[in-house]
């Protein structure tokens, strides 16, 4: 695995990972949003926490783009549940959340399969429209 | 069928249907190695252009939206270990469509996560 696969990979795994988290503490500080009303979710997006979440998500979603003109689609999937992983360990050790052993179990399935895959050769796939790759 | 699980088969469907339009997309797009602020402008004003990533975005947020639906009437540990399926369906289609050469070590990764991602909710 070369090192923008594992920059990308690592910079995947972090962004959702931060993302998520700033989302979902930004959206339980708002408390429950009992009405779909439009306005409502644009007020929730200018919430500091919200925001930063939806700005780390943006980063995700371009550090997957990238990890995906690298990589096959079998490889990505796999690599990037390695973010469950690291929310169990960051929710069990810095949160101090209780972790079931059947999710301790799940988080170990998920390790079992991001090492499994990582060996494998990450581009496979034939490139569309000529070889842009260098 | 139950409204639930109608939700499921659109967040499988649109998030299979994203990642497949992005990473064909992306492999036509061709390998991303300058991360520059500067550069990456340039990267979303291309992207923005290209068709396959506009309608995997398109997907991956109708699936946003359709699991947010989901969770409000459905728990996570209903959520979550019905979505995993998402990582079997999209190795076959990955296999199908894009032909990806899914050897034994991937087809393992993908279960083995499947099925870890499912008891995550236990």
């Amino acid at each position: 695995m070369n090192w923008y696969i594992r920059g990308l990979a690592l910079a995947v795994v972090f962004f959702n990972v931060t993302g998520n988290y700033f989302l979902s503490v930004g959206m339980r500080s708002l408390g429950p949003m009992i009405s779909a009303a439009p306005l409502d979710y644009i007020r929730a997006i200018f919430h500091p926490m919200v925001l930063l979440g939806i700005v780390l998500l943006i980063g995700w979603l371009i550090s997957q783009l990238s990890l995906l003109s690298w990589a096959d689609l079998t490889f990505v999937l796999p690599i990037t549940a390695l973010a469950y992983v690291i929310a169990a360990v960051l929710g069990a050790l810095v949160l101090h959340e209780h972790v079931s052993a059947w999710r301790w179990t799940g988080v170990a399935l998920i390790g079992i399969g991001v090492f499994v895959v990582s060996h494998t050769k990450a581009r496979t796939a034939p490139v569309p429209n000529g070889d842009k790759q260098p | 069928m139950s409204e639930k699980w109608v939700y499921v088969m659109v967040i499988v469907a649109c998030n299979a249907t994203g990642d497949l339009l992005n990473a064909y997309g992306m492999r036509q797009q061709g390998r991303v190695m300058d991360f520059h602020p500067s550069a990456l402008r340039r990267l979303i004003r291309k992207l923005a252009h290209n068709r396959y990533v506009i309608g995997g975005v398109i997907a991956m947020a109708v699936a946003f939206f359709a699991l947010l639906s989901l969770l409000s009437i459905a728990d996570l540990s209903f959520a979550i270990p019905a979505t995993s399926a998402s990582y079997l369906i999209e190795t076959v289609l990955a296999k199908v469509i894009l032909r990806e050469e899914v050897h034994w070590q991937r087809w393992l990764g993908a279960f083995v996560v499947a099925g870890g991602v499912a008891l995550l909710s236990i």
